[in-house]
């Protein structure tokens, strides 16, 4: 489909969405391409390298698919959206899959006409303020000015959050993220308020970021996850799945170096995860060795986390909750057989 | 023998042709049928398919959702709002937003392009050169960049709350906006508004009455000073027997921001300085074409008549020329009110950023929210139009055209 304004999309949305509401997966396979939603540029997640190379750990949910459904990583157009226009676009049928930092929550997983496949990444919303203010902690923000990206679960946590601790503030509300930050740099804001990775993330880009602190407060939960439409339930399976192998691959000790060896093992699961055994695969749609192509382009969950947002990046985040179930964090598989 | 009068015969009949068919007689009447019934299939198509699609993504239809609470909160509001209350809240808060900017707008607009208008017209050299290189380079950058100009390069540039700029301790510009002291009606109020008031009245009536002894017996009447004494002290009696009208709330820096006091923010004052600054440019050219369309010899009238110049403007070039002037003029209201749409770049919470925008992607319902927000700004600008047309029919009337 080509890519239109959204608006025309929109009024075209009975004509577009026809053919892309159900049987997803025939329409990529046809296409030869898979059409993915990200951000706008939120280093760690999804933002385009200097040669212009989409990176980061929602980039890998959508490498892992094209990998899995074509054997080829490349094979993706990247939509960048902002999170105002991200769920038309989706509905729309201009994407196949919204894999932009998107928090899971139950009016979106109904209302929208969309579904969330998991949670790629456990967050939780945070301010950043400057270190000059002399502010430790997020109860002494009475009367002040908030910036935040409009069309965000950040806009109501954070009514809610000053509402109930009886505090008064100014939002500015903008429409992208880059607006956002520019007006919290130019002072226009005392506070900027978001996710807080991505706090970390839009921190890297201020003049500098050592002026600027993240308060400790986490006044929400905000689970991250890819979104596909309703009424596709092989797609969704297999969007569910690909994140799910990402995962299982790290709870195998499969990683992007050992797969080569590790599809000789005789081990059962791993047999029925490479594909020697069974096929589950073929199961999904996809083939056989899924798991494997999946793991060659991207690793497995924990080395996308750590080349993305992780140890080896700038975010330098730490795994926390998003360390495995068996290790002390809450990321876990459903058993692949 | 009376001769019966000849009937003309029956012309019903090739009217309605004509009337269905044009000049092509019944043939161009089924072309027409044709065309609108492929037009209501295409309607009816493209309302099916989408009502089938949202079914099939189970995205619930309909208007129920702007019952539910909105749960985020807005910077600018005219009426009382809060983030418990419905999306209508949002939509009105939204609305009324999106008009203040616009008429506002419109005003400054119309008095910025009419002065750059008479300044291009001017004999003095430098004032034309100044206005014609006003005109030339506002009208040529494109309104985003310009709206972003004045919030980003000029008011994000003023000083922090904490060093706002202080004119007598109580109105404060900083680039969270001008804050100034905010009257608060007392015992007093309703008194002095009626006293006012009324010395307005009296002094329309006496205006009235020194023009009718003009025309009618030539006598000239010197009515300011009357209209100036009635107007200072009636309001002075008032405040004299019944207490001062207002006192001011004098706004204090507490915490972050100053409490007390009203508050221009800068995302308003940006939007309203960009819209009027680039309307006034479009303005400034029709306000132009339609003087010189005015011909000549009417100036030349007027000062041989011993009217000085602005005279002549006023009373005979200016009324001639508002009949061009106008049907363009109305179309930069309208651009002006469609235009003020931007304001979703600098984080104006209009109609569009916070109801299609924030709505929207909170309740996902697209077709619904598009419908209404296109349907508000039609009937808007509708009813500009239609206010225009009316000025208009006046003007031409009072002329006799």
């Amino acid at each position: 489909m080509k890519r239109v304004s959204l608006v025309v999309t929109l009024a075209l949305a009975g004509l577009t969405a026809q053919a892309a509401s159900a049987q997803t997966l025939k329409t990529v396979k046809d296409r030869g391409m898979l059409s993915c939603g990200v951000s706008q540029g939120l280093p760690g997640f999804s933002s385009p390298d200097d040669k212009g190379n989409w990176t980061g750990l929602d980039v890998d949910i959508c490498r892992a698919i094209a990998a899995a459904i074509f054997n080829d990583a490349t094979k993706i157009k990247f939509v960048p959206l902002s999170a105002k226009d991200r769920f038309t676009a989706l509905q729309s049928g201009e994407i196949d899959v919204l894999s932009r930092n998107t928090t899971w929550t139950l009016s979106r997983d109904t209302s929208l006409g969309a579904n969330f496949t998991g949670v790629t990444y456990y967050d939780g919303q945070g301010f950043l303020v400057k270190k000059s203010l002399k502010v430790n902690s997020a109860l002494e923000l009475n009367s002040a000015s908030v910036c935040v990206q409009t069309g965000t679960t950040t806009e109501q946590n954070l009514a809610d959050y000053f509402k109930g601790n009886n505090m008064k503030y100014e939002v500015i509300a903008f429409a992208t993220a880059d607006e956002t930050v520019k007006a919290y740099e130019s002072g226009r804001c005392d506070v900027f308020t978001s996710d807080v990775s991505q706090l970390y993330a839009e921190r890297l880009k201020l003049a500098t970021p050592a002026d600027h602190v993240v308060l400790p407060e986490v006044i929400s939960k905000e689970p991250l996850g890819p979104m596909v439409r309703h009424g596709d339930d092989q797609w969704f399976d297999v969007v569910k799945w690909t994140l799910y192998a990402m995962v299982g691959a790290e709870e195998l000790g499969m990683t992007q170096k050992n797969v080569d060896e590790i599809v000789k093992s005789d081990k059962p699961e791993v047999k029925r995860a490479v594909g020697t055994d069974g096929n589950l695969g073929e199961q999904l749609g996809l083939t056989k060795d899924w798991m494997v192509r999946i793991v060659k382009a991207v690793g497995n969950y924990g080395e996308s986390f750590e080349r993305n947002v992780g140890s080896g990046s700038k975010l330098g985040i730490a795994r926390g909750l998003n360390q495995l179930w068996s290790k002390g964090g809450i990321q876990y598989a459903p058993p692949i057989r | 023998m009376a001769i019966e009068p000849r009937k003309p015969p029956s012309q019903l009949l090739p009217k309605l042709q004509r009337a269905l068919g044009g000049r092509a007689g019944w043939s161009g009447f089924v072309l027409q049928l044709l065309f609108v019934a492929a037009l209501a299939w295409i309607s009816y198509e493209i309302v099916a398919n989408a009502r089938a699609n949202l079914q099939a993504q189970r995205i619930t239809a309909g208007f129920g959702f702007l019952a539910n609470n909105a749960g985020f909160d807005v910077s600018q509001s005219l009426i009382p709002y809060s983030g418990s209350d419905p999306y209508t809240r949002v939509f009105v808060v939204g609305l009324l937003n999106t008009l203040l900017v616009s008429v506002i707008g419109i005003f400054f607009a119309t008095i910025i392009g009419f002065l750059v208008a008479l300044g291009r017209l001017s004999p003095n050299w430098l004032l034309s050169r100044i206005s014609g290189g006003y005109v030339e380079l506002i009208r040529n950058l494109p309104l985003l960049f310009q709206i972003l100009f004045w919030y980003l390069a000029v008011l994000a540039a003023l000083p922090n709350p904490r060093q706002s700029i202080s004119i007598f301790n109580g109105i404060f510009l900083s680039n969270r906006g001008l804050v100034i002291p905010k009257p608060i009606g007392e015992a007093g109020f309703e008194p002095f508004v009626v006293a006012l008031l009324a010395a307005i009245i009296a002094a329309i009536i006496l205006w009235r009455y020194a023009r009718r002894q003009l025309f009618q017996s030539g006598k000239v009447i010197k009515v300011w000073p009357y209209a100036l004494a009635m107007i200072i002290g009636l309001p002075l009696i008032s405040v004299l027997i019944f207490g001062v009208p207002v006192t001011f709330e004098v706004p204090v820096l507490r915490g972050f921001n100053f409490a007390g006091g009203s508050r221009l923010i800068p995302e308003f004052v940006a939007l309203t300085l960009a819209l009027s600054t680039y309307t006034a440019a479009f303005i400034a050219e029709i306000v132009r074409a339609g003087i010189l369309s005015v011909h000549k010899g009417q100036m030349e009238a007027g000062s041989s008549l011993g009217l000085q110049r602005g005279s002549v403007l006023r009373l005979i070039v200016i009324p001639q020329a508002l009949r061009v002037i106008l049907p363009p003029l109305t179309n930069q209201y309208l651009n002006l009110t469609k235009n003020s749409s931007l304001a979703v770049a600098i984080g104006y919470p209009d109609l569009v950023s916070v109801f299609a925008g924030t709505t929207l992607s909170q309740t996902g319902q697209a077709i619904e929210i598009i419908g209404i927000t296109m349907g508000v700004y039609l009937l808007i600008s509708l009813v500009t139009s239609a206010i225009m047309s009316f000025y208009g029919w006046r003007i031409s009337r009072s002329m006799g055209g």
